[in-house]
């Protein structure tokens, strides 16, 4: 145990990495050795090797994609990657034309489009150097095919071994390019964001950003300015929220199973389906209601002017005071978090051996002892992994907060958030609002990332689930 | 009195109170849908100073469907479904797949998928949304149902734990067994894995049906103004904001109890399946 360990792990992993990198490199080396003429000749005309030894569909598809990577690279390539250097310079504005002699609309560049053209250009090519390594592989494997004098695979048998020994490829490529372009494409595009200066007073196409390297981070986290004192000021209150939401909903949700197994219970189906309702209905739904219910003239305050709790004219700020909305964000979690927790404890409370408890009762121990003796330690265990994936889910709890308060009542004091934002509602508001400051949103991102990150490696890897997860089978 | 009789009186008593409780809070947890479904049928006016409504009326439901103005309420009914069934198969399909690769075949690139997913996930999710719009905007796709599809399903791949932990429960010496007999991989899984999987599909099917119902996020950023191709969720949102709530507050409540019904009924067939594949998932 200790740092050292840590830190020894983690320069262990980096030099296995760049091990990994270069044993991926040397590979274009390796095989340009081993290769024959018409392989050598694959490095520059791919799959002609391919061609010549009778996989010629495969060798075409080979140079096919080839030609047309080159042909974009040569038409919008090679300009796209060209952009990402300065982001475009041509600003937008009056520009004094020589020839006319009068002042001209100059349709500025859009530093937006060359980041994105310049990012998936990027990906272009990183995808075709993949296709290229692969293309050479299998150059090296049909020459070295036909030197043991066996007979290459047709293009019909590498399809069908694509249904049986290579199955994983034909499974993930569809996924994994549904993944590439609407997951880690626009993750990437947005990590860039956070090292420019794109936010309110760069705003394509009337301005250009360009690149500004770590001052969004030094701005958000050590420079004192508003939106510095917002990001400590909205994290603790985040952590604050994570905290009391998957707490209280852990044990609350215990509690309940705990109330509806017990074995004197009647009607166990019944009561477990009536909580259920609750979250069967759609998140948004049961919000927005009680969002409305709890409005200062909304129908919880009627019903107390109603039953002569309040009097007429006055109301309880359950969301427009600060501390109020704080405590009924978190009270009105436990009112959705609940029976999840109810349902998912539900099994493994069943799981736990009977003869624990017969031997702790035959010792005389009363139900309190049991619970915190048995019960808990017995369901942390099973569930730690589902504890910190809440942690994390509460952490970045977008539904809960805005749909009840939208992150208010708003403060001036904060940029741009309001008393009951979390990180990630103020991430929304920050690109969707009036200012989108999308540079300090794509920080924001970032940081959030980083606690994820390491909120859940140091723990998550330790557990059994992701240890032993050959042991199931 | 004797003891043992006591004892039963005490444990009679607590029984009471535990049902008791019980009754108190399954009411807490139902009153706000008692009271959405109380105001679908209400007659008076939104905000009015009563918690129970004077008057009950369907009007609302009516004025829901045929007062098209400003609100296209049977239109978004119809996208979301469309939406939901479309980017359900696709999803589904996604995840059987990537689960069944990770669970049960052995590839390089199969550690390095499941750490890569894992930090994939830790990135707050919609972080990415103004880029995903600009891509489907390169794609000429934006404030269509089909950017819709592709945005939900395109991360399903994502999401294979629950599924690839339902794959591992199966033995693995039928797979085997299949193979010595000649059997391709391709037929295990479409003959053999997927017949003995029916919770797991059933339980894809289901969450991926339900999530473009509750989604506001995306919807939100992808449509902007386009009210033809609204959802439910972006709609039902739209009728609270200030300029409409007077009008349509009770129709929203229609509007609520109808979306509800549906998935409200599909989430309680399928919670067995819920708890089954979570607490499959979180064995250990």
């Amino acid at each position: 145990m200790g740092k050292e360990n840590i830190f020894h792990k983690i320069s262990k992993a980096i030099v296995k990495a760049f091990k990994a990198v270069g044993r991926w490199f040397a590979f274009f080396g390796q095989h340009f050795i081993k290769g024959d003429i018409f392989t050598k000749l694959s490095f520059g005309i791919l799959g002609l090797s391919n061609i010549i030894r009778g996989q010629i569909v495969k060798g075409l598809l080979f140079l096919g994609l080839e030609a047309a990577y080159i042909f974009y690279m040569i038409e919008n390539g090679v300009h796209s990657l060209g952009g990402l250097r300065d982001l475009g310079t041509h600003k937008q504005g009056m520009v004094m034309d020589k020839k006319l002699g009068i002042f001209v609309l100059q349709k500025g560049d859009n530093s937006m489009l060359i980041l994105l053209y310049g990012v998936v250009a990027l990906s272009i090519t990183i995808a075709f150097i993949l296709l290229y390594r692969t293309g050479l592989k299998s150059a090296l494997t049909v020459q070295q095919v036909k030197e043991q004098g066996k007979k290459p695979l047709s293009f019909r048998e590498e399809v069908r071994d694509l249904f049986d020994k290579d199955l994983h490829k034909t499974l993930m490529t569809l996924p994994i390019t549904g993944i590439v372009l609407f997951t880690v494409l626009p993750l990437f595009f947005m990590i860039l964001i956070a090292f420019t200066n794109y936010d309110h007073d760069h705003q394509p196409p009337g301005n250009l950003f360009t690149w500004v390297g770590l001052e969004n981070f030094k701005t958000i986290l050590f420079s004192g300015q508003t939106i510095s004192y917002t990001f400590w000021h909205v994290l603790a209150w985040t952590i604050i929220w994570a905290i009391f939401a998957t707490g209280l909903n852990y044990l609350g949700g215990i509690l309940l199973a705990l109330l509806i197994n017990r074995k004197e219970t009647r009607g166990k189906g019944l009561w477990r389906t009536l909580f259920v309702i609750s979250i069967a209905v759609p998140q948004f739904v049961s919000l927005l209601v009680v969002r409305t219910m709890l409005n200062n003239s909304g129908a919880v305050n009627a019903l107390l002017h109603q039953l002569g709790l309040i009097p007429q004219g006055t109301y309880l700020p359950f969301l427009s005071d600060p501390t109020w909305a704080r405590i009924t964000v978190i009270i009105v979690n436990l009112w959705v978090g609940i029976p999840y927790t109810m349902l998912i404890t539900t099994g493994i409370l069943a799981n736990i051996p009977a003869d624990l408890y017969e031997s702790a009762r035959v010792d005389g121990a009363k139900p309190v002892t049991m619970f915190f003796k048995i019960t808990m330690p017995y369901v942390l265990f099973v569930t730690t992994p589902y504890l910190i994936t809440q942690f994390i889910g509460n952490f970045n709890n977008f539904n809960v907060i805005y749909f009840l308060t939208a992150g208010r009542p708003d403060t001036l004091s904060y940029y741009q958030a309001g008393k009951t934002d979390l990180l990630v509602t103020w991430l929304y508001k920050l690109t969707t609002g009036q200012m989108k400051d999308y540079s300090f949103a794509s920080t924001i991102g970032i940081l959030v990332f980083v606690i994820s990150a390491v909120l859940s490696l140091s723990t998550y890897r330790k557990t059994a689930s992701y240890n032993r997860e050959e042991d199931f089978q | 009195m004797s003891r043992p009789s006591a004892n039963r009186t005490k444990k009679t008593t607590k029984n009471v109170l535990v049902h008791a409780l019980l009754l108190i809070l399954a009411l807490i947890w139902l009153i706000p849908i008692l009271w959405v479904v109380m105001t679908s049928f209400s007659g008076d006016k939104a905000f009015s100073s009563n918690f129970f409504p004077r008057k009950f009326t369907t009007a609302n439901f009516k004025t829901l469907f045929t007062d098209t103005a400003q609100f296209y309420f049977l239109r978004w009914f119809m996208n979301t479904l469309v939406v939901a069934v479309c980017s359900c198969i696709l999803s589904t399909f996604y995840v059987l797949s990537v689960s069944y690769a990770i669970s049960r075949l052995r590839f390089k690139l199969r550690k390095p998928y499941m750490n890569i997913a894992l930090i994939l996930g830790m990135f707050p999710g919609f972080m990415s949304m103004i880029a995903v719009y600009y891509i489907l905007k390169g794609l000429n796709l934006t404030q269509s149902l089909l950017a819709l599809i592709l945005v939900y399903s395109g991360g399903a791949g994502l999401g294979f734990y629950i599924a690839k932990g339902f794959f591992d429960t199966i033995p693995r010496a039928i797979d085997e067994a299949a193979w010595l007999d000649g059997a391709s991989k391709w037929k295990v899984f479409t003959k053999i894995t997927i017949p003995l999987s029916k919770p797991i599909i059933i339980y894809t099917i289901l969450t991926s049906f339900m999530a473009p119902w509750g989604d506001y996020i995306f919807v939100s950023v992808i449509m902007g103004d386009n009210y033809n191709n609204y959802t439910v969720a972006l709609g039902l949102y739209r009728m609270l904001e200030k300029e409409f709530i007077n009008t349509w507050y009770n129709r929203f409540a229609a509007g609520a109890v109808l979306v509800s019904i549906p998935i409200a009924l599909l989430f309680i067939c399928m919670q067995k399946y819920y708890v089954e594949g979570v607490s499959g998932a979180v064995k250990g």
